[in-house]
């Protein structure tokens, strides 16, 4: 539900300054209770603090499904978040992927390496060009010591650094 | 017949308690009933080599000795052995044995095996050893006693390496550990704060190679046992992962994703020269030898989930191997070289099976629920494999019949990837 809610005000947050960059400055002198607007940044016409904001309420942590490294819709959404900041203010990336528990070691260390390619393959196909280093520590960082679901969910991810 | 095994062991070990310790969950329905009396002139000695013995023999699952209790004399040579003593107790062999000290300070154990119902001596033979090898006199008696009456050759003399995760962040987290197969006298051959896995042995017995992150990216090492030195093997950028020595130990299978994807490569070690062996955008992963070293057996998720082919070196060509369950993975091949084990999933739980290659036979061995990377005994008769009890990990035993199981609980963090010796010379 939280996942679901950050992903709609991300999506909003994006869409918000794709459409809104230009007439941002009009709505604020329209909305006079409005709180004071510190002057941001902006390099080509692009809001950066608003991109990092939206980035950083994105999450850098994406979860996975079971023996999968395909990219949830709410992952795409939130590395959508990243992609724009990221063209806006490029800097080295590092990704690691990571596994649950449960099946063979070493296949695990492979599906994590998968689960960081898949976002890095999805940063680049959003035009990122940033360096990206790509890291699995397969199920031996686990981020919940849990042996349920409840813990094996959190630990599928990737996290980006 | 007369046995000599003398033992050159280099290395002493750092700590007396074992870090390992042993629980018999499932034994033979029909155990053997042996008694292992105490040895002559043992007393006073700063290891029980009755109780080492003994621990072995029960250990196996095919064997049940007698508490020293119940014994009704403890002879400890020949002419004190008296057969109705043993018949009373239902005991159907016995072993004896006393010790000497040479001048030089080495120990030698002179020990016979009597089978009480055909009121016989078996075998007699000697053992030698520092006052440092009392262990290794300990279980040279255990294995010559297995193979004297299983015919199969006992695995207690060999060894294992595993890894322990203490279990916080810092330095010495991750341990690759050395051990005797008993969990005792174990040495860590090599600590860090990031990840260490997949350790394997080399068929010769002298080194392992393992993986390591200690540079914070993995890369695949070679440790000399005799020295202790270690050589960096790959660096390569994404995986360098699973190591596994051909039989003849000149080259390494691995995984690699240098090329952009997990494929199999085989490098030669002196030249360090590779051959790119799979190519497929799925998984291919957990590569080891046949035992005629022509072709690969892996892990691959190239049919939609995690199955085991196997690759023929000169053709490249893949073949599946495994058909039954939705995940087979981490295929090891046994020392007769017609079947292989692995981790195989039955309805959301992870086992451990065995397959015959020939006639594709698959059996679970193991009814934990997340058990993983097995290794043969070079007996062939057990495996080791890693599980967890009570959220904890642990290593188990299983003989190949299924029919013995134990597990070995760690005292400190919690330990896994076992990787059983050959036997050692």
């Amino acid at each position: 539900m939280l996942n679901t809610l950050k992903t709609v005000f991300t999506l909003i947050a994006v869409l918000g300054l794709l459409s809104g960059c230009s007439s941002s400055k009009k709505k604020q002198e329209a909305a006079p209770a409005a709180a004071p607007v510190v002057e941001t940044p902006v390099s080509q016409g692009i809001n950066v603090d608003a991109l990092k904001a939206a980035a950083d309420a994105a999450g850098n942590v994406f979860y996975f499904e079971f023996d999968s490294f395909v990219l949830t819709e709410q992952t795409r959404a939130a590395l959508l978040a990243h992609a724009e900041y990221l063209k806006a203010a490029p800097r080295s990336l590092r990704l690691e992927g990571h596994a649950d528990e449960r099946g063979s070691r070493e296949y695990n260390m492979a599906l994590g390496e998968k689960r960081a390619a898949a976002v890095k393959d999805f940063l680049a196909s959003q035009g990122v060009s940033s360096a990206v280093e790509v890291v699995s520590f397969g199920e031996e960082q686990p981020a919940e010591k849990g042996h349920a679901e409840g813990s094996w969910s959190k630990n599928r991810r990737v996290e980006l650094k | 017949m007369r046995l000599v095994i003398a033992v050159f062991l280099s290395w002493i070990t750092l700590s007396a308690h074992a870090l390992l310790t042993v629980e018999i969950t499932k034994g033979s329905a029909k155990p053997t009933p042996i008694a292992v009396v105490p040895f002559g002139n043992t007393n006073g000695l700063p290891e029980d080599i009755q109780q080492i013995v003994s621990a072995d023999l029960d250990r196996s699952g095919l064997f049940q000795t007698i508490p020293k209790g119940e014994m009704l004399s403890q002879p400890t040579t020949q002419k004190e052995v008296y057969f109705r003593d043993w018949q009373r107790l239902k005991v159907s062999y016995v072993v004896i044995g006393s010790m000497s000290t040479s001048p030089d300070g080495r120990y030698a154990l002179h020990f016979e095996l009597y089978d009480v119902l055909s009121s016989r001596q078996v075998f007699s033979g000697n053992t030698v050893g520092q006052a440092s090898q009392l262990r290794d006199i300990a279980h040279a008696v255990s294995d010559a006693v297995f193979e004297k009456i299983t015919g199969i050759p006992g695995i207690f003399s060999t060894k294992m390496v595993y890894v322990e995760d203490l279990g916080y962040a810092g330095p010495g987290r991750y341990r690759l550990v050395f051990a005797d197969i008993d969990g005792a006298r174990e040495r860590v051959l090599q600590a860090s704060k990031l990840p260490i896995l997949s350790p394997v042995w080399s068929h010769r017995g002298d080194k392992i190679a393992y993986v390591s992150f200690e540079t914070t990216r993995p890369a695949i090492y070679i440790m000399d046992l005799a020295t202790g030195r270690k050589t960096q093997m790959t660096n390569f950028p994404g995986l360098n992962g699973a190591p596994a020595f051909s039989p003849d130990d000149t080259r390494l299978a691995m995984c690699l994703s240098k090329d952009g994807n997990p494929e199999i490569y085989v490098m030669n070690i002196a030249t360090r020269q590779l051959q790119r062996v799979t190519d497929h955008f799925g998984i291919d992963h957990e590569p080891s030898f046949s035992a005629d070293g022509r072709s690969v057996l892996f892990t691959s998720s190239r049919g939609g989930s995690p199955q085991i082919y196997q690759v023929d070196l000169a053709s490249g060509r893949p073949e599946r191997v495994t058909f039954d369950g939705e995940y087979n993975a981490r295929p090891r091949i046994t020392p007769d070289g017609k079947s292989i084990v692995m981790v195989h999933r039955d309805k959301g739980i992870f086992h451990i099976a065995s397959q015959d290659l020939k006639t594709g036979d698959m059996r679970i061995l193991t009814e934990t629920l997340l058990d993983e990377s097995p290794s043969v005994a070079p007996n062939g008769a057990m495996l080791l494999y890693a599980t967890q009890q009570q959220g904890k990990g642990v290593l188990g035993a299983v003989s190949m019949d299924a029919g013995v199981k134990f597990t070995m609980p760690s005292r400190q963090g919690d330990v896994r990837e076992p990787a059983w010796s050959p036997f050692l010379k």
